[in-house]
């Protein structure tokens, strides 16, 4: 058996578990090796708006992953505002900062759909996203708020992803409905729901192999599971999320993209937020694919998956209250 | 915007080149864009900033003012500083007395166990006796993921429970005398970088083993933060090679660089599949042509000389050059492409990629060449062999033959047309519009 992984914060009070893990969350940023955070104090902390601080912030955008044109919009609108005299000091313009990324991004609906008997919650992403991990966090996460998740072992190609799954499984205190590596993943995802169904499982998370977006052929297999689930209940999949990987650059919207088109995606779960990775593409790809981000993952205790808050998510980005 | 690197520099190489000489402001304006592109390329921006510092120097310096053509000389010092940048292709070495020993570290999800099979792989075909090694306690079913590769590919895997890391890597030697294996590879936890507990861990097993190869698996698609995943591990364990997975995206890989300038160490192999065959050797400059969106163009072609009857392409070639193709040809062209493997990644290694996978949704599914077939069968050995004469009677024959209607059958001879239009020029050796270069001269260089 493998070791039983560490939950950091486990101790906190349960009614406080949400803000327990965005603390967590602002402090992995806080410890992270990378220095973005001081960047930003730093560039903040700085007396005037002058060319050496917008050379900064672009470089401290950048090395956040927001990719180049959205942060070039963003400083290019900075600097139009400062201009007009709007802007005088960093920490204005801090504040401005945050609440221009963050207007659309509080407006947008982020809540997850779980109307359906059974909901059903189809997960996607690329090899290594992190899908299986994510899978076992948001079915403890759903248990916890009273609902009883199915899992779905659809992933039948990776080596031993099936029992990976099962070991989540365990730790989240649900049932995992599975079939022969190699088999139908539509066939599995049939199942799921059938059994979840007959046993009174209120949601359905069914786990997918890992793809490459670029594999046109895997991607029709995940349009064959859609149709199944849709066979069985029109309205389903209520959810489709795509995990994606903080770590990743610019790609990821490439991913998200090509995902969104082939069987539409109606959220995103971004993992692995573990200090210095910032999923600053998470910006463009709001913005430009209308794709939100749903949940959040920052550690590998069964605890540390939460519904994604953009205020706290820019705050602990930006750390504003600092700055002030 | 998401068509990074491809379309920007093409619009640079549109700019630089076909001009008279270059001023150093015109020089800017090229680096300019190539700084963008490399950006979007996920190139780590402190590794963008030092990399157009050593290019203008080159640049200014009187290189590109003087050459005839200047926009070409610039991509050519932008190329080959890459290049240099991204340093030589190594061959595995073995130690002279063995086993040899390797361990992989890496982030999670990099593809460190995967790779470990395919590495185990790879050195069999190089009539080796690998062993394979998890210690890898942490995740689930890290061990058993381990162990089905190893089965799969019939090596030996050493993956006990309930014990130490450290304990199994050292036990790992005596249990490579046991199973007469001459390269132990050990598959490591996967590390988050900030957790300080795992990189003592890997530490401590590097300290316990001689390990003479201390990759890094490093996901091809990593952002920004590729320098600073490297540097902590490269403190760490002082690494001695990298390995870069999940080149089959479309990745453009900038990550590559990134990590060659925070380490010396080479890349010594690539993922390229979920195979366990797709590990294949670094090529620089192949590395290069992709972060550059120049296309990976050599892969291309060894990829087809596999699959493809080399004198049966010699005489498709002949036809091609000549613009002769005929649908029976298109059809067997058709079936090559499909045993390549998907087509997305096929485009994706031609040059100016970008701007034809804008046209993915014109490529055909596996449906559609179903489809395409049954058309193709519906017509006379004639028609086939001169489309042109296929009129609206013989279309209404073939759409009821083929089970399909007229409109199908008019999008067929369509986009036969006009892949024969562009297969025309290539023959000609003309530029393609919409390709930064001439493909034809770069088979030739």
């Amino acid at each position: 058996m493998p070791a039983e992984p560490e939950t950091p914060g486990k101790s906190g009070d349960p009614d406080d578990k949400g803000q327990g893990f965005w603390k967590r969350f602002s402090k992995t940023l806080e410890s992270g090796r990378q220095a973005y955070v001081a960047d930003l104090k730093e560039v903040f902390g700085r007396p005037a708006l002058d060319d050496a601080f917008w050379d900064d912030l672009e470089a401290s955008l950048i090395a956040a992953d927001v990719g180049v044109a959205t942060t070039e919009g963003v400083v290019a609108n900075l600097r139009r505002q400062a201009a007009g005299a709007h802007l005088r000091t960093p920490a204005q313009a801090l504040r401005y900062l945050k609440t221009e990324l963050g207007r659309e991004m509080v407006a947008r609906p982020r809540a997850l759909n779980l109307e359906g008997s059974p909901a059903v919650l189809l997960v996607v992403g690329v090899n290594g996203s992190g899908k299986t991990t994510t899978i076992g966090k948001l079915a403890h996460l759903l248990r916890a708020e009273g609902r009883r998740p199915l899992l779905a072992a659809a992933d039948t190609y990776r080596a031993a992803a099936i029992d990976q799954l099962r070991l989540w499984a365990n730790r989240a205190q649900v049932d995992v409905i599975a079939n022969q590596p190699g088999s139908d993943p539509g066939a599995v995802a049939f199942d799921a729901v059938q059994a979840a169904r007959a046993r009174g499982a209120d949601t359905v998370i069914v786990d997918t192999a890992g793809r490459l977006h670029t594999r046109t052929d895997l991607m029709e297999e995940l349009r064959k599971v859609r149709r199944v689930l849709q066979r069985l209940d029109e309205r389903s999949p209520q959810e489709t999320l795509a995990v994606l990987d903080a770590h990743l650059g610019q790609n990821s919207a490439q991913q998200v993209k090509v995902f969104q088109e082939a069987i539409g995606l109606t959220g995103l779960a971004v993992t692995k937020m573990d200090g210095s990775a910032k999923a600053g593409v998470v910006l463009s790809i709001e913005a430009e694919l209308a794709v939100p981000v749903k949940l959040v993952g920052i550690g590998e205790g069964v605890d540390d998956l939460n519904r994604f808050d953009p205020e706290q998510y820019l705050d602990a980005l930006l750390r504003m209250e600092e700055s002030r | 915007m998401f068509d990074s690197l491809t379309g920007r520099l093409d619009q640079a190489l549109k700019k630089l080149t076909g001009r008279g000489k270059l001023s150093e402001a015109e020089v800017d304006a090229g680096l300019r864009e190539v700084r963008l592109a490399l950006l979007e390329a996920d190139v780590n921006y402190k590794v963008v900033r030092d990399f157009i510092a050593s290019i203008r120097a080159r640049a200014i310096g009187g290189e590109v003012m003087e050459s005839l053509n200047p926009g070409q000389q610039l991509v050519k010092i932008v190329d080959e500083e890459m290049v240099r940048l991204l340093g030589e292709r190594l061959p595995m070495i073995y130690a002279p007395t063995p086993p040899t020993v390797v361990v992989l570290a890496g982030l999670q999800g990099s593809g460190k166990t995967t790779t470990a099979g395919k590495l185990a792989l790879f050195t069999r075909r190089e009539s080796h006796r690998p062993l394979l090694v998890s210690t890898d306690v942490r995740r689930p079913a890290a061990m058993e993921q381990l162990e089905v590769l190893a089965k799969s590919i019939n090596a030996p895997a050493f993956a006990p429970r309930d014990t130490d890391p450290v304990k199994i890597a050292r036990d790992s030697l005596a249990e490579a005398r046991r199973v007469n294996a001459d390269i132990v590879i050990i598959d490591t936890a996967g590390r988050l970088q900030v957790d300080l507990d795992l990189l003592d861990e890997l530490e401590r097993i590097t300290q316990a083993v001689p390990a003479q190869h201390r990759l890094l698996v490093l996901d091809a698609m990593t952002g920004q933060q590729a320098v600073n995943v490297t540097e902590a591990f490269q403190k760490t364990v002082s690494l001695t090679g990298a390995i870069l997975t999940k080149l089959d995206g479309d990745a453009r890989g900038g990550a590559a660089l990134s990590l060659r300038a925070v380490t010396q160490c080479p890349i010594q192999f690539v993922g390229v599949g979920e195979k366990l065959t797709d590990l294949e050797v670094f090529y620089p400059d192949r590395m290069a042509s992709r972060i550059l969106g120049m296309g990976d163009v050599l892969t291309l072609i060894e990829k087809a000389q596999e699959h493809v009857d080399e004198s049966q392409a010699r005489e498709m070639e002949k036809k091609l050059r000549a613009g002769r193709l005929t649908l029976t040809d298109f059809m067997e062209q058709l079936k090559q492409v499909k045993k390549m493997g998907p087509l997305e990644g096929i485009i994706g290694m031609l040059p100016g990629a970008g701007k034809i996978k804008n046209l993915a949704g014109a490529l055909p599914s596996d449906d559609q060449l179903r489809e395409m077939e049954a058309i193709i069968l519906s017509m006379t050995a004639a028609e086939r062999e001169r489309p042109e004469t296929i009129d609206g009677s013989r279309r209404r024959r073939i759409a009821l033959g083929s089970g399909t209607d007229i409109a199908a059958v008019n999008r067929l001879l369509k986009g036969f047309q006009q892949m024969q239009q562009m297969l025309k020029q290539m023959g000609k050796g003309k530029r393609i519009k919409g390709l930064p270069i001439d493909p034809a001269q770069l088979l030739r260089s």
